[in-house]
Protein backbone atom coordinates (compact mmCIF):
# COMPACT_ATOMS: atom_id res chain seq x y z
CA UNK A 1 0.00 0.00 0.00
CA UNK A 2 3.02 2.15 1.07
CA UNK A 3 4.75 1.54 -2.21
CA UNK A 4 1.57 2.71 -4.08
CA UNK A 5 1.05 5.96 -2.44
CA UNK A 6 4.58 6.50 -3.26
CA UNK A 7 4.20 5.48 -7.06
CA UNK A 8 1.73 8.04 -7.60
CA UNK A 9 3.56 10.64 -5.52
CA UNK A 10 6.55 10.19 -8.32
CA UNK A 11 4.47 10.22 -11.26
CA UNK A 12 2.99 13.32 -10.11
CA UNK A 13 6.32 14.78 -8.98
CA UNK A 14 7.52 14.09 -12.92
CA UNK A 15 4.63 17.03 -13.99
CA UNK A 16 7.20 19.61 -11.97
CA UNK A 17 10.34 18.05 -12.28
CA UNK A 18 12.55 20.06 -9.15
CA UNK A 19 14.48 23.62 -9.72
CA UNK A 20 17.65 22.97 -7.51
CA UNK A 21 20.59 20.95 -8.81
CA UNK A 22 21.57 19.05 -5.60
CA UNK A 23 18.66 16.85 -6.33
CA UNK A 24 20.83 14.96 -9.27
CA UNK A 25 23.44 14.35 -6.71
CA UNK A 26 20.75 12.71 -4.35
CA UNK A 27 19.33 10.37 -7.29
CA UNK A 28 22.64 9.49 -8.08
CA UNK A 29 23.19 8.92 -4.49
CA UNK A 30 20.31 6.41 -3.61
CA UNK A 31 19.26 5.79 -6.94
CA UNK A 32 15.67 7.32 -6.19
CA UNK A 33 13.50 10.01 -7.33
CA UNK A 34 13.86 13.53 -5.68
CA UNK A 35 13.07 12.75 -2.02
CA UNK A 36 13.99 16.08 0.01
CA UNK A 37 13.50 13.83 2.95
CA UNK A 38 13.83 9.72 3.03
CA UNK A 39 12.97 8.01 6.20
CA UNK A 40 13.51 4.15 6.19
CA UNK A 41 12.97 2.09 9.01
CA UNK A 42 13.70 4.52 11.38
CA UNK A 43 13.33 3.11 15.67
CA UNK A 44 13.79 5.99 18.45
CA UNK A 45 14.33 5.32 21.58
CA UNK A 46 14.17 7.82 24.70
CA UNK A 47 17.04 5.29 26.57
CA UNK A 48 15.60 1.63 26.75
CA UNK A 49 11.70 3.51 26.06
CA UNK A 50 11.06 3.33 22.52
CA UNK A 51 9.38 6.13 21.22
CA UNK A 52 9.29 5.66 17.30
CA UNK A 53 8.92 2.43 15.71
CA UNK A 54 9.58 1.68 11.96
CA UNK A 55 8.61 4.53 10.53
CA UNK A 56 9.23 4.92 6.86
CA UNK A 57 8.21 8.22 4.74
CA UNK A 58 9.37 10.45 2.18
CA UNK A 59 8.83 13.92 1.32
CA UNK A 60 9.57 15.82 -1.86
CA UNK A 61 11.09 19.11 -2.72
CA UNK A 62 8.84 21.97 -1.65
CA UNK A 63 5.36 21.79 -0.44
CA UNK A 64 4.28 20.98 2.89
CA UNK A 65 3.69 17.60 4.81
CA UNK A 66 1.82 18.05 7.65
CA UNK A 67 2.24 15.38 10.60
CA UNK A 68 -1.13 14.68 12.92
CA UNK A 69 -1.95 13.05 15.71
CA UNK A 70 -2.79 13.01 19.40
CA UNK A 71 -0.68 14.66 22.12
CA UNK A 72 2.70 12.16 23.07
CA UNK A 73 1.96 10.15 19.90
CA UNK A 74 5.74 10.68 18.34
CA UNK A 75 5.03 13.63 16.24
CA UNK A 76 7.70 16.15 17.61
CA UNK A 77 10.62 13.57 18.49
CA UNK A 78 10.31 12.30 14.48
CA UNK A 79 10.83 16.29 13.82
CA UNK A 80 13.49 16.31 15.65
CA UNK A 81 15.38 13.78 14.62
CA UNK A 82 15.41 15.32 10.92
CA UNK A 83 17.80 17.76 12.24
CA UNK A 84 19.30 15.72 15.28
CA UNK A 85 17.97 18.34 17.97
CA UNK A 86 17.73 15.14 19.70
CA UNK A 87 21.45 14.76 20.21
CA UNK A 88 20.78 17.38 22.93
CA UNK A 89 18.85 15.18 24.85
CA UNK A 90 20.99 12.89 26.98
CA UNK A 91 20.73 8.61 26.26
CA UNK A 92 19.05 8.81 23.04
CA UNK A 93 19.33 6.58 19.76
CA UNK A 94 17.71 5.38 17.16
CA UNK A 95 18.08 3.21 14.23
CA UNK A 96 17.16 2.74 10.69
CA UNK A 97 18.15 5.34 7.74
CA UNK A 98 17.30 9.32 7.95
CA UNK A 99 18.73 10.63 4.64
CA UNK A 100 18.25 14.79 3.77
CA UNK A 101 19.03 15.48 -0.13
CA UNK A 102 20.83 12.19 -0.20
CA UNK A 103 22.68 12.13 2.99
CA UNK A 104 22.57 9.73 5.39
CA UNK A 105 22.53 12.24 8.54
CA UNK A 106 23.45 9.96 11.21
CA UNK A 107 26.50 9.07 8.90
CA UNK A 108 29.35 9.80 11.66
CA UNK A 109 31.06 11.91 8.98
CA UNK A 110 28.01 14.27 8.83
CA UNK A 111 28.64 17.53 10.09
CA UNK A 112 25.53 18.60 12.31
CA UNK A 113 26.28 22.19 12.08
CA UNK A 114 26.07 22.14 8.49
CA UNK A 115 22.89 20.07 8.62
CA UNK A 116 20.99 22.72 10.82
CA UNK A 117 22.14 25.12 8.74
CA UNK A 118 20.48 23.44 5.84
CA UNK A 119 16.87 21.88 8.24
CA UNK A 120 15.69 24.79 9.86
CA UNK A 121 13.09 24.55 12.65
CA UNK A 122 10.92 26.93 14.18
CA UNK A 123 9.68 26.15 17.73
CA UNK A 124 6.18 25.90 19.35
CA UNK A 125 6.44 28.50 21.58
CA UNK A 126 8.03 31.83 19.55
CA UNK A 127 11.46 31.77 21.25
CA UNK A 128 13.29 34.80 19.99
CA UNK A 129 16.59 35.92 21.42
CA UNK A 130 16.28 39.10 24.16
CA UNK A 131 18.25 40.71 21.70
CA UNK A 132 17.04 43.32 18.92
CA UNK A 133 14.73 42.59 15.98
CA UNK A 134 17.73 42.64 13.71
CA UNK A 135 20.32 41.29 16.23
CA UNK A 136 17.67 38.41 15.72
CA UNK A 137 17.53 38.02 12.31
CA UNK A 138 21.53 38.62 11.72
CA UNK A 139 22.36 36.01 14.70
CA UNK A 140 22.41 33.31 11.91
CA UNK A 141 24.28 34.68 9.46
CA UNK A 142 26.46 36.02 11.97
CA UNK A 143 27.45 33.06 13.77
CA UNK A 144 28.36 31.82 10.29
CA UNK A 145 31.05 34.08 9.85
CA UNK A 146 29.11 36.86 7.60
CA UNK A 147 30.27 40.09 9.18
CA UNK A 148 29.11 42.90 6.40
CA UNK A 149 27.27 45.24 7.83
CA UNK A 150 25.60 45.98 4.36
CA UNK A 151 25.05 42.13 3.45
CA UNK A 152 23.28 42.00 6.98
CA UNK A 153 21.13 44.57 6.23
CA UNK A 154 20.49 43.22 3.30
CA UNK A 155 19.87 39.70 4.91
CA UNK A 156 17.53 41.20 6.97
CA UNK A 157 15.45 42.92 5.04
CA UNK A 158 15.41 39.95 2.83
CA UNK A 159 14.74 37.41 5.53
CA UNK A 160 11.80 39.69 7.59
CA UNK A 161 10.22 40.23 3.87
CA UNK A 162 9.99 36.38 3.29
CA UNK A 163 8.23 36.08 6.49
CA UNK A 164 5.66 38.79 6.01
CA UNK A 165 6.84 40.97 8.87
CA UNK A 166 9.28 43.67 6.61
CA UNK A 167 6.14 46.23 6.82
CA UNK A 168 5.45 46.00 10.46
CA UNK A 169 9.08 46.15 11.71
CA UNK A 170 11.14 47.92 9.28
CA UNK A 171 11.14 51.06 11.14
CA UNK A 172 11.86 50.12 14.37
CA UNK A 173 14.66 47.37 13.97
CA UNK A 174 16.37 47.96 16.82
CA UNK A 175 13.43 47.27 19.46
CA UNK A 176 13.51 44.24 21.32
CA UNK A 177 12.10 41.13 19.81
CA UNK A 178 10.22 40.78 22.80
CA UNK A 179 8.10 44.23 22.38
CA UNK A 180 6.40 42.37 19.21
CA UNK A 181 3.39 40.52 19.49
CA UNK A 182 3.10 36.68 19.85
CA UNK A 183 2.24 36.15 16.36
CA UNK A 184 4.73 38.97 15.63
CA UNK A 185 7.49 37.01 17.50
CA UNK A 186 6.22 33.37 15.68
CA UNK A 187 7.44 35.07 12.45
CA UNK A 188 10.34 36.42 13.65
CA UNK A 189 11.22 33.40 14.36
CA UNK A 190 10.39 32.15 10.45
CA UNK A 191 12.57 35.29 9.73
CA UNK A 192 15.07 34.00 11.61
CA UNK A 193 15.60 30.78 10.37
CA UNK A 194 15.17 31.91 6.77
CA UNK A 195 18.04 34.13 7.09
CA UNK A 196 20.37 31.41 7.31
CA UNK A 197 19.40 29.78 3.77
CA UNK A 198 17.71 26.60 4.46
CA UNK A 199 16.60 23.99 2.24
CA UNK A 200 13.72 22.57 4.97
CA UNK A 201 11.83 24.01 7.41
CA UNK A 202 10.55 21.92 10.49
CA UNK A 203 7.55 23.65 12.18
CA UNK A 204 6.24 22.38 15.69
CA UNK A 205 2.90 23.28 16.38
CA UNK A 206 4.00 26.61 15.48
CA UNK A 207 0.66 28.61 15.69
CA UNK A 208 -0.18 26.36 19.00
CA UNK A 209 1.00 29.31 20.93
CA UNK A 210 -0.71 32.28 18.92
CA UNK A 211 -4.31 33.79 18.40
CA UNK A 212 -6.38 32.82 15.62
CA UNK A 213 -5.84 35.74 13.46
CA UNK A 214 -1.86 35.18 13.40
CA UNK A 215 -2.16 31.68 12.92
CA UNK A 216 -4.30 32.51 9.84
CA UNK A 217 -1.00 34.80 9.03
CA UNK A 218 1.16 32.15 9.72
CA UNK A 219 -0.71 29.66 7.48
CA UNK A 220 -0.59 31.66 4.58
CA UNK A 221 3.01 32.44 5.63
CA UNK A 222 3.00 28.88 5.35
CA UNK A 223 1.59 28.30 1.70
CA UNK A 224 3.66 31.57 0.61
CA UNK A 225 7.00 30.12 1.55
CA UNK A 226 6.94 25.92 0.44
CA UNK A 227 6.69 27.46 -2.91
CA UNK A 228 10.80 27.50 -1.84
CA UNK A 229 11.23 25.37 0.84
CA UNK A 230 10.10 22.02 1.95
CA UNK A 231 7.80 22.28 4.56
CA UNK A 232 7.32 19.59 7.15
CA UNK A 233 4.89 20.89 9.84
CA UNK A 234 3.59 19.01 12.88
CA UNK A 235 0.32 20.23 14.26
CA UNK A 236 -2.52 19.18 16.48
CA UNK A 237 -4.82 20.86 14.47
CA UNK A 238 -6.54 18.54 11.64
CA UNK A 239 -8.51 21.79 9.95
CA UNK A 240 -4.77 23.46 9.98
CA UNK A 241 -3.04 20.23 8.35
CA UNK A 242 -6.05 20.17 5.70
CA UNK A 243 -5.96 23.53 4.74
CA UNK A 244 -2.22 24.19 4.11
CA UNK A 245 -0.74 20.68 3.66
CA UNK A 246 0.03 18.92 0.18
CA UNK A 247 0.94 15.57 1.76
CA UNK A 248 -0.39 14.37 5.86
CA UNK A 249 1.16 12.02 7.74
CA UNK A 250 -0.97 10.37 10.80
CA UNK A 251 1.05 9.50 13.54
CA UNK A 252 -0.25 7.07 16.96
CA UNK A 253 1.52 5.94 19.16
CA UNK A 254 4.95 6.21 17.97
CA UNK A 255 3.73 4.88 14.67
CA UNK A 256 3.18 6.10 11.45
CA UNK A 257 -0.37 4.78 10.36
CA UNK A 258 -0.57 6.67 7.48
CA UNK A 259 0.69 9.14 4.98
CA UNK A 260 -0.19 10.61 1.46
CA UNK A 261 -1.82 12.78 -0.21
CA UNK A 262 -3.84 14.93 2.28
CA UNK A 263 -6.72 15.64 0.19
CA UNK A 264 -6.65 11.60 0.03
CA UNK A 265 -5.97 10.54 4.02
CA UNK A 266 -8.94 13.10 4.67
CA UNK A 267 -11.38 11.81 1.94
CA UNK A 268 -10.45 8.39 1.98
CA UNK A 269 -8.09 7.44 4.38
CA UNK A 270 -7.21 3.65 4.64
CA UNK A 271 -6.76 2.90 8.10
CA UNK A 272 -9.40 2.64 10.85
CA UNK A 273 -7.33 4.45 12.76
CA UNK A 274 -6.32 7.73 11.01
CA UNK A 275 -10.77 7.24 9.77
CA UNK A 276 -11.47 7.52 13.78
CA UNK A 277 -8.56 10.42 14.45
CA UNK A 278 -10.26 12.16 11.85
CA UNK A 279 -13.73 11.78 12.26
CA UNK A 280 -12.87 13.22 15.90
CA UNK A 281 -14.06 9.44 17.65
CA UNK A 282 -10.59 9.68 19.88
CA UNK A 283 -7.84 12.41 20.13
CA UNK B 1 -23.44 18.23 68.21
CA UNK B 2 -20.96 16.96 65.32
CA UNK B 3 -20.89 20.82 64.19
CA UNK B 4 -19.76 22.78 67.10
CA UNK B 5 -17.26 20.30 67.89
CA UNK B 6 -15.95 20.90 64.32
CA UNK B 7 -15.97 24.65 64.96
CA UNK B 8 -14.38 24.13 68.45
CA UNK B 9 -11.52 22.06 67.06
CA UNK B 10 -10.82 24.34 64.26
CA UNK B 11 -10.85 27.33 66.35
CA UNK B 12 -8.67 25.56 68.43
CA UNK B 13 -6.19 24.80 65.72
CA UNK B 14 -6.60 28.47 64.55
CA UNK B 15 -4.93 29.57 67.49
CA UNK B 16 -1.91 26.91 67.81
CA UNK B 17 -1.52 28.72 64.10
CA UNK B 18 -1.42 31.92 65.57
CA UNK B 19 1.23 31.09 68.25
CA UNK B 20 2.97 29.74 65.43
CA UNK B 21 2.80 32.80 63.53
CA UNK B 22 4.38 34.68 66.92
CA UNK B 23 7.22 32.26 67.31
CA UNK B 24 7.87 32.52 63.64
CA UNK B 25 7.63 36.63 63.86
CA UNK B 26 9.70 36.28 67.05
CA UNK B 27 12.42 34.41 65.34
CA UNK B 28 13.00 37.45 62.68
CA UNK B 29 12.54 40.11 65.22
CA UNK B 30 15.44 38.35 67.12
CA UNK B 31 18.16 38.37 64.16
CA UNK B 32 17.22 41.73 63.35
CA UNK B 33 17.67 42.90 66.48
CA UNK B 34 20.98 40.77 67.16
CA UNK B 35 21.85 42.71 63.64
CA UNK B 36 20.68 45.63 64.81
CA UNK B 37 22.66 45.31 67.81
CA UNK B 38 26.03 44.73 66.36
CA UNK B 39 25.65 47.43 64.08
CA UNK B 40 24.87 49.79 66.54
CA UNK B 41 27.86 48.44 68.88
CA UNK B 42 29.87 49.25 65.78
CA UNK B 43 29.00 52.51 64.50
CA UNK B 44 28.71 53.80 68.26
CA UNK B 45 31.99 53.08 68.97
CA UNK B 46 34.09 53.05 65.76
CA UNK B 47 32.57 56.53 63.91
CA UNK B 48 34.05 58.65 66.33
CA UNK B 49 37.47 57.38 65.22
CA UNK B 50 37.10 57.44 61.35
CA UNK B 51 38.11 60.54 60.09
CA UNK B 52 40.54 61.07 57.41
CA UNK B 53 43.48 61.01 59.05
CA UNK B 54 42.55 56.89 60.13
CA UNK B 55 41.91 56.73 56.35
CA UNK B 56 44.74 58.38 55.02
CA UNK B 57 47.50 57.37 57.52
CA UNK B 58 49.79 54.29 58.76
CA UNK B 59 49.68 53.04 62.10
CA UNK B 60 52.42 54.90 64.37
CA UNK B 61 53.25 54.71 67.48
CA UNK B 62 53.23 51.01 68.00
CA UNK B 63 49.95 50.73 66.44
CA UNK B 64 48.19 53.04 69.16
CA UNK B 65 48.21 56.27 66.95
CA UNK B 66 47.43 56.89 63.11
CA UNK B 67 45.62 55.15 60.43
CA UNK B 68 44.28 51.95 58.80
CA UNK B 69 45.88 52.46 55.40
CA UNK B 70 47.96 49.93 54.63
CA UNK B 71 45.49 47.63 55.82
CA UNK B 72 42.51 49.09 53.57
CA UNK B 73 45.12 48.69 50.52
CA UNK B 74 46.40 45.43 51.41
CA UNK B 75 42.67 43.99 52.07
CA UNK B 76 42.07 45.80 48.41
CA UNK B 77 44.80 44.24 46.62
CA UNK B 78 44.38 40.83 47.63
CA UNK B 79 40.84 40.86 46.96
CA UNK B 80 41.95 42.03 43.67
CA UNK B 81 43.82 38.69 43.23
CA UNK B 82 40.74 36.89 44.52
CA UNK B 83 38.80 37.68 41.27
CA UNK B 84 41.84 37.44 39.39
CA UNK B 85 41.83 34.01 40.51
CA UNK B 86 38.50 32.47 41.11
CA UNK B 87 36.23 34.55 38.65
CA UNK B 88 37.92 33.04 35.57
CA UNK B 89 37.99 29.36 36.90
CA UNK B 90 35.07 29.65 38.55
CA UNK B 91 32.56 30.64 35.70
CA UNK B 92 34.97 28.57 33.16
CA UNK B 93 33.91 25.48 35.54
CA UNK B 94 30.44 26.59 35.82
CA UNK B 95 30.45 26.40 32.11
CA UNK B 96 32.09 23.28 31.25
CA UNK B 97 29.86 21.42 34.25
CA UNK B 98 26.32 22.98 32.94
CA UNK B 99 26.66 23.06 29.47
CA UNK B 100 29.14 20.55 28.25
CA UNK B 101 29.55 17.54 31.05
CA UNK B 102 26.87 14.63 30.21
CA UNK B 103 24.86 14.93 32.96
CA UNK B 104 24.86 12.01 35.35
CA UNK B 105 26.08 10.60 38.51
CA UNK B 106 29.27 12.00 37.71
CA UNK B 107 28.42 15.40 37.42
CA UNK B 108 26.19 15.12 40.22
CA UNK B 109 29.10 13.72 42.72
CA UNK B 110 31.28 16.90 41.16
CA UNK B 111 28.12 18.59 42.31
CA UNK B 112 27.96 17.35 46.00
CA UNK B 113 31.93 18.23 46.18
CA UNK B 114 31.95 20.93 45.40
CA UNK B 115 28.58 21.99 48.30
CA UNK B 116 30.85 20.34 50.45
CA UNK B 117 34.11 22.49 49.49
CA UNK B 118 32.35 25.20 50.52
CA UNK B 119 31.57 23.93 53.89
CA UNK B 120 35.58 23.31 54.98
CA UNK B 121 36.73 25.57 57.71
CA UNK B 122 38.66 28.52 56.32
CA UNK B 123 41.60 28.15 58.70
CA UNK B 124 41.98 24.75 56.07
CA UNK B 125 42.37 26.67 53.38
CA UNK B 126 44.64 28.97 55.07
CA UNK B 127 47.21 26.06 56.19
CA UNK B 128 46.18 24.35 52.80
CA UNK B 129 47.68 27.68 50.93
CA UNK B 130 50.78 27.82 52.93
CA UNK B 131 51.66 24.30 52.26
CA UNK B 132 50.96 25.08 48.62
CA UNK B 133 51.30 28.21 47.28
CA UNK B 134 53.77 29.68 50.09
CA UNK B 135 56.18 26.62 50.32
CA UNK B 136 55.64 24.49 46.87
CA UNK B 137 55.38 27.31 44.56
CA UNK B 138 57.62 29.07 46.87
CA UNK B 139 55.88 32.42 46.64
CA UNK B 140 56.91 33.12 50.12
CA UNK B 141 54.38 34.95 52.38
CA UNK B 142 52.77 37.29 50.04
CA UNK B 143 49.45 38.84 48.39
CA UNK B 144 49.94 36.09 45.38
CA UNK B 145 49.72 33.52 47.83
CA UNK B 146 46.88 35.48 50.31
CA UNK B 147 44.80 36.10 46.93
CA UNK B 148 45.54 32.69 45.45
CA UNK B 149 44.18 30.90 48.82
CA UNK B 150 40.96 33.43 48.98
CA UNK B 151 40.48 32.49 45.40
CA UNK B 152 40.20 28.66 46.61
CA UNK B 153 38.17 29.44 49.00
CA UNK B 154 35.77 31.46 46.64
CA UNK B 155 35.77 28.90 44.16
CA UNK B 156 32.84 27.12 45.17
CA UNK B 157 31.03 29.71 45.85
CA UNK B 158 31.67 30.77 42.69
CA UNK B 159 31.23 27.72 40.74
CA UNK B 160 27.82 27.13 42.76
CA UNK B 161 26.11 30.61 41.82
CA UNK B 162 27.77 30.28 38.16
CA UNK B 163 26.19 27.19 37.68
CA UNK B 164 23.00 28.20 38.93
CA UNK B 165 22.69 31.18 36.85
CA UNK B 166 23.75 29.43 33.67
CA UNK B 167 20.80 26.93 34.57
CA UNK B 168 18.16 29.92 34.81
CA UNK B 169 18.40 30.44 30.86
CA UNK B 170 15.97 29.00 29.26
CA UNK B 171 16.54 25.90 27.00
CA UNK B 172 14.39 27.86 24.20
CA UNK B 173 17.32 29.88 23.81
CA UNK B 174 19.71 27.51 23.62
CA UNK B 175 17.70 25.07 20.98
CA UNK B 176 16.63 28.87 19.17
CA UNK B 177 20.29 28.72 18.78
CA UNK B 178 21.51 25.25 18.36
CA UNK B 179 18.79 25.07 15.40
CA UNK B 180 20.21 27.74 13.21
CA UNK B 181 23.55 25.65 13.34
CA UNK B 182 25.32 27.19 16.22
CA UNK B 183 27.83 25.19 17.36
CA UNK B 184 27.78 24.54 21.76
CA UNK B 185 30.37 27.69 22.52
CA UNK B 186 28.61 30.04 20.16
CA UNK B 187 25.69 28.97 21.95
CA UNK B 188 27.24 29.57 25.32
CA UNK B 189 29.07 32.56 24.31
CA UNK B 190 26.20 34.42 22.26
CA UNK B 191 23.04 33.63 24.54
CA UNK B 192 23.88 31.58 27.31
CA UNK B 193 26.37 33.90 29.06
CA UNK B 194 24.92 37.33 28.07
CA UNK B 195 21.58 36.38 29.68
CA UNK B 196 23.35 34.95 32.74
CA UNK B 197 25.82 37.24 33.18
CA UNK B 198 24.05 39.23 36.38
CA UNK B 199 23.69 36.30 37.96
CA UNK B 200 26.97 35.24 38.17
CA UNK B 201 28.14 38.81 38.39
CA UNK B 202 26.11 38.77 41.94
CA UNK B 203 26.92 35.52 42.76
CA UNK B 204 30.82 36.24 42.32
CA UNK B 205 30.41 39.29 44.09
CA UNK B 206 28.54 38.42 47.12
CA UNK B 207 31.40 35.33 46.97
CA UNK B 208 34.54 38.07 47.19
CA UNK B 209 32.40 39.78 50.03
CA UNK B 210 33.11 36.73 52.55
CA UNK B 211 36.22 36.49 51.19
CA UNK B 212 37.22 40.09 52.03
CA UNK B 213 36.22 39.43 55.52
CA UNK B 214 38.34 36.07 56.18
CA UNK B 215 41.20 36.05 58.31
CA UNK B 216 42.13 32.80 58.85
CA UNK B 217 43.12 32.19 55.22
CA UNK B 218 45.30 35.00 55.26
CA UNK B 219 46.91 33.91 58.47
CA UNK B 220 49.39 31.71 57.16
CA UNK B 221 49.86 33.01 53.74
CA UNK B 222 51.11 36.65 53.74
CA UNK B 223 48.71 38.85 55.76
CA UNK B 224 51.39 40.93 58.14
CA UNK B 225 50.86 42.31 61.98
CA UNK B 226 52.98 45.32 60.98
CA UNK B 227 54.51 46.92 58.01
CA UNK B 228 55.91 50.19 57.99
CA UNK B 229 55.87 50.20 53.83
CA UNK B 230 52.95 49.38 51.59
CA UNK B 231 53.13 46.22 49.42
CA UNK B 232 54.86 47.13 45.54
CA UNK B 233 54.52 43.76 44.47
CA UNK B 234 52.40 40.56 44.16
CA UNK B 235 55.13 38.83 46.45
CA UNK B 236 55.11 41.71 49.40
CA UNK B 237 53.86 41.04 52.35
CA UNK B 238 50.86 42.88 53.28
CA UNK B 239 48.59 44.32 56.33
CA UNK B 240 44.87 43.38 56.07
CA UNK B 241 41.82 44.70 57.63
CA UNK B 242 40.45 41.57 59.01
CA UNK B 243 43.48 40.07 60.31
CA UNK B 244 44.52 44.04 61.63
CA UNK B 245 41.33 43.87 63.72
CA UNK B 246 42.79 40.93 65.02
CA UNK B 247 45.51 42.16 65.91
CA UNK B 248 43.70 45.21 67.77
CA UNK B 249 41.59 42.66 69.46
CA UNK B 250 43.69 40.08 70.59
CA UNK B 251 47.67 40.85 70.29
CA UNK B 252 48.17 43.85 70.63
CA UNK B 253 50.18 45.12 73.82
CA UNK B 254 47.87 47.44 74.60
CA UNK B 255 44.53 45.98 73.92
CA UNK B 256 42.26 48.69 75.84
CA UNK B 257 44.31 51.73 74.61
CA UNK B 258 44.01 50.31 70.77
CA UNK B 259 40.11 49.68 71.23
CA UNK B 260 38.96 52.25 69.72
CA UNK B 261 41.31 51.58 66.70
CA UNK B 262 39.92 48.10 66.25
CA UNK B 263 36.43 49.90 66.34
CA UNK B 264 36.71 51.55 63.71
CA UNK B 265 38.51 48.77 61.26
CA UNK B 266 35.90 46.70 62.44
CA UNK B 267 33.29 49.48 61.01
CA UNK B 268 35.72 49.88 57.98
CA UNK B 269 35.56 46.28 57.16
CA UNK B 270 31.82 45.79 57.70
CA UNK B 271 31.20 48.92 55.54
CA UNK B 272 33.28 48.02 52.85
CA UNK B 273 31.56 44.33 52.46
CA UNK B 274 28.18 46.03 52.16
CA UNK B 275 29.42 48.27 49.99
CA UNK B 276 30.05 45.04 47.72
CA UNK B 277 26.92 43.66 48.73
CA UNK B 278 25.39 46.77 47.25
CA UNK B 279 27.16 46.81 44.30
CA UNK B 280 25.73 43.36 43.34
CA UNK B 281 21.86 44.39 44.45
CA UNK B 282 22.35 47.33 42.10
CA UNK B 283 23.63 45.42 39.31
CA UNK B 284 21.29 42.82 39.86
CA UNK B 285 18.63 45.54 39.66
CA UNK B 286 20.28 47.32 36.34
CA UNK B 287 20.24 43.78 34.36
CA UNK B 288 16.73 43.02 35.54
CA UNK B 289 15.11 45.78 34.64
CA UNK B 290 17.45 45.51 30.82
CA UNK B 291 16.03 41.80 30.70
CA UNK B 292 12.60 43.46 31.46
CA UNK B 293 13.13 45.43 28.29
CA UNK B 294 13.95 42.53 26.46
CA UNK B 295 17.57 43.32 25.70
Amino acid sequence: MMMQIVNTLKNENKLHPPLTNNSSEESALTGKDHFEVKVENLQFFYGRKQALFDINIEAQEKGVTALIGPSGCGKTTFLRVLNRMNDLVTDTHLEGRVCIQGRDIYDPATDVVELRKRVGMVFQQPNPFPKSIFDNIAYGPRIHGEKNKNRLSEIVEKSLQGAALWDEVKDRLYDPALSLSGGQQQRLCIARVLAVQPKILLMDEPTSAVDPIATQRIEDLVRELCRDYTIIIVTHNMQQAARISDYTGFFLQGELIEWGETSRIFTRPRDQRTEDYITGRFG
Amino acid sequence: MNRNKNISSVREWKGAELAGCWLLRFSLILVLFILGFIIYDLVSKGLEVINWEFLSDSPRVGMTEGGILPAIIGTFYVTLITIAFAVPFGVAAAIYLNEYAVQGRITRLVRMALRNLAGVPSIVFGLFGMAVFVKLFGFGPSLIAAGFTLGLLTLPVTVTAAEEALSTVPRSYREGSFALGATRWQVVRTVVLPRAMPGILTGTILGLARAAGETAPILATGAAFFLPYLPDSVFSQFMALPYHLFIMSTQHHDIAAVRPIAYGTALVLVVLVFFLNLVAVVLRRRFRSRAAKGL
